[in-house]
């Protein structure tokens, strides 16, 4: 079974634990410049909100890369970037459309999340469960839940 | 080691930026933060200086534990000699900026003399650089962020900067970090300001790294993590209330501080409480609270975030104060609310907000605007020259003067002297609720009697956070005592003392201490950096940290005189609740704090003391 990451901006908090744990598992430091996902804070309106790559099925990244630096890990169904082949082209940033591929300026490389192969650091560190690790076919079961819980199914007498 | 192991030195005056290794033997004995930055402070600044002079210096300082996966590992203290007080000054600042700074490769940052014109300090990792400050001069904390940000280029900048009330002179200025967070009492802001210093602009990539032993560290953290989870303070009552839970608390057992310390219980705490903040409103159909928001690394969260109503007077057509913004925590809705007799949470939240945007201390502000308050119904203070009717309760007063304090125009000139230089202008002394010139905050030490003795003998004026003792008197944490006594509190206040002094020097924050003692941090501690962090040497490490503080305070002048409260909390009974008819018993509990702490009956360390701490 394939799971995935779930993020539920309402529980967030801005305590950048996750970004923290991802460039300490990455980078081995703990530097949240670092970090492959980030957490938006939008002030007027107090909303936090963790970002990262979402592991599209068909991901741009990996068909736009010139060199084949990005596949499939089978097992977590994460694209993954091959840093030893990875030329730093930058094409791959273009192409994601939603700019959680990134250029890393001190290696010259660049990065995404690859899930930890598949025991996601943010996830484990994250406080609030805002990021879980969940099956992946099923990642809208807890709001399915929420609103079935509103339904009333009791009797109606006359 | 988890120090970067590199400071700063800023000389202002010559205009130069000047990178050194940090002193790691003191280091070894000062651990960082609050002990290792007032080490170098009294090491280098003459006890006797003015404070707004170019000899005085202003220390940011992160501690080893800032800027790393430790909870609430995000803190960084501004350290210098207090504009309100003379005194040493020490104030304590969450949100992003501390972890910024230590992720940039710096330890702490030492500004010395005084530039010719403003300046910025900007940061970028080892590029560091004094900028023309001009652009930002002359406006808020909020237009400099965002003015800084955008003219760099730079969302991801952070920024920690003053605003027009320490320009002006107000004596209880602060430094503001992100918007909302504040190295807020004593008059650090009002230090900076003194030397053409309006920000200090950070982004910092390097990160912190050469944990001592990663997977202890790990695992320390994680069970620090569990423990906050686990406990009802950290884990629930702050997250879902914040500080706030206490207003109801406080104000049921007698020691809610009310118009300016003339009653001990407020007939509208609970229209300013917790619960209130997040309730419906009837004008718009929405609650004040909007959200909590945590610091840097904290897994409590206690942060408030507020949104007014659009239609309330203080905000009506004034679209920029519609957002969401850093809300009341306890000290600030006491100090703006029951201080003076305000219920209006609305008015409250404005000012607080105000107080956010110009960079000045909530808790003495309100304060001082009590004192005002008393004074304008003695008569002494009319409508002509504070610009308005000032009785106790008028919210109205209350935001006109925090708006006047934040530019210094009119009376907000004389707000800015704080309650002691203002009561003793007006030919009052004995209304000014201080100690050694600071105001005092949330709690009344009739009704809890270990916070008189924590006021009278705070190294930086009243203060709550030098020794939290009603931890213990009302949430009995560690254990309970009873606060209507004074028996035993000497020993709880140095036991408070020399432990906050190992939280705020470790660079996380006080609050973890509702769930944690030093056995927790300890560990963390030990993990994290070389040296020896046994719960044993903290607590020596703690004591060494207070001794060091009131050494420097005692060469700058203050005596045993100066450790009192004002007479009308040792001689005016509470009128109602729990502790109606009682006094503070400072005079009992004094000599036996001098005693417990190896100090003389004048309050001086004595050479035994000195040299069991290594002083």
């Amino acid at each position: 079974m394939m799971n995935s990451l779930h993020i539920d901006a309402s529980k967030c908090t801005g305590c950048l634990q996750c970004e923290m744990a991802c460039s300490y598992e990455n980078h081995g430091i703990f530097a949240t410049s670092k970090s492959r996902i980030k957490v938006f804070e939008f002030h007027s309106t107090g909303r936090k909100v963790p970002y990262t790559c979402t592991q599209c099925a068909e991901a741009w990244c990996m068909h736009a890369c010139p060199v084949g630096a990005i596949h499939e890990d089978k097992a977590t169904g994460a694209k993954v970037v091959n840093e030893t082949t990875c030329v730093g082209c930058k094409v791959c940033t273009i192409a994601c459309p939603f700019g959680t591929i990134n250029y890393v300026a001190d290696t010259g490389k660049v990065q995404k999340c690859d899930l930890c192969g598949g025991n996601p650091a943010c996830a484990e560190a994250c406080p609030t469960g805002a990021i879980t690790f969940v099956d992946a076919s099923w990642t809208g079961l807890d709001r399915m839940r929420s609103w079935a819980e509103k339904l009333d199914t009791t009797v109606k007498t006359a | 080691m988890s120090w970067q192991r590199k400071i700063l030195r800023v000389d202002l005056t010559a205009g130069t930026v000047t990178p050194e290794p940090l002193n790691m033997e003191w280091a070894m004995a000062y651990l960082g933060s609050r002990g290792l930055g007032t080490k170098y402070f009294v090491e280098e600044v003459g006890p006797g200086v003015d404070p707004l002079s170019p000899a005085n210096k202003l220390i940011f300082a992160t501690g080893p534990l800032t800027g790393t996966m430790a909870s609430t590992g995000g803190r960084y203290t501004v350290i210098t000699k207090g504009a309100l007080t003379g005194a040493i000054a020490c104030s304590n600042s969450g949100g992003y900026w501390g972890a910024e700074l230590k992720m940039a490769g710096w330890d702490m940052i030492i500004f010395e003399g005084r530039s010719p014109k403003p300046v910025y300090l900007l940061v970028r990792d080892g590029e560091v650089s004094l900028e023309d400050g001009a652009d930002i001069w002359g406006t808020t904390v909020w237009h400099t962020e965002e003015h800084l940000k955008t003219k760099h280029q730079d969302p991801l900048m952070r920024v920690s900067s003053i605003g027009r009330s320490a320009e002006q002179g107000c004596l209880y200025s602060a430094v503001v970090n992100d918007l909302h967070r504040a190295a807020g009492r004593s008059g650090v802001g009002t230090v900076m300001a003194s030397k053409n210093l309006k920000a200090i602009a950070v982004r910092g990539t390097k990160g912190v790294g050469d944990i001592r032993d990663p997977k202890a560290f790990f695992a320390a953290t994680k069970a620090g993590k569990k423990v906050l989870a686990d406990n009802a303070v950290t884990g629930q009552g702050l997250p879902t209330y914040g500080t706030q839970v206490l207003m109801n608390v406080i104000n049921e057992i007698g020691a809610l501080p009310t118009r300016n310390h003339k009653d001990v219980q407020f007939e509208g705490a609970r229209d300013i409480s917790a619960e209130a903040m997040r309730e419906k409103r009837p004008t718009d159909g929405k609650a004040n609270l909007v959200t909590n928001q945590a610091c840097f690394g904290c897994t409590i969260a206690c942060g408030r975030i507020s949104q007014l109503d659009n239609g309330h007077y203080t905000v009506e057509n004034r679209p920029q104060y519609w957002g969401a913004s850093g809300g009341l925590e306890y000290e600030a809705a006491w100090a703006l609310g029951a201080a003076n007799g305000v219920n209006d949470l609305e008015a409250l939240t404005f000012a607080n907000f105000i107080c956010n945007e110009d960079g000045f201390d909530p808790i003495s502000f309100g304060a001082t605007v009590g004192a005002v308050m008393e004074l304008y119904e003695m008569g002494v203070l009319t409508k002509e020259q504070i610009g308005i009717e000032a009785p106790f309760g008028s919210a109205r007063a209350l935001t006109f003067l925090a708006e006047k304090t934040a530019t210094g125009e009119g009376f907000g000139k004389e707000m800015g002297l704080g309650s002691k230089r203002l009561c003793e202008k007006y030919g009052h002394p004995e209304l000014s609720m201080s100690v050694k010139g600071q105001e005092f905050p949330a709690y009344d030490s009739r009704g809890i009697q270990g916070m008189g003795l924590t006021y009278a003998t705070s190294n930086r004026g009243a203060c709550h956070l030098r020794s939290y003792t009603v931890a213990s008197e009302v949430l009995g944490i560690p254990i309970k005592t009873d606060p209507l006594a004074t028996d035993g509190k000497a020993g709880l206040v140095k036991a408070f003392q020399d432990a906050t002094a190992v939280f705020d020097s470790a660079g996380i924050c006080l609050f973890t201490s509702f769930a944690w003692s030093l056995v927790d941090v300890a560990p963390q501690l030990q993990a994290a950096c070389e040296g020896d962090w046994s719960l044993e040497n903290l607590n020596v490490v703690g004591e060494r940290i207070w001794n060091m503080e009131r050494m420097f305070n005692n060469a700058a002048g203050f005596t045993a005189k100066d450790d009192t409260l004002p007479k009308r909390l040792t001689t005016e009974p509470a009128k109602t609740g729990p502790a109606k008819g009682l006094v503070n018993g400072l005079a009992k509990m004094l000599p036996e704090y001098y005693a417990e702490r190896g100090w003389t009956a004048d309050g001086i360390p004595t050479p035994e003391t000195r040299a069991r701490l290594g002083l």
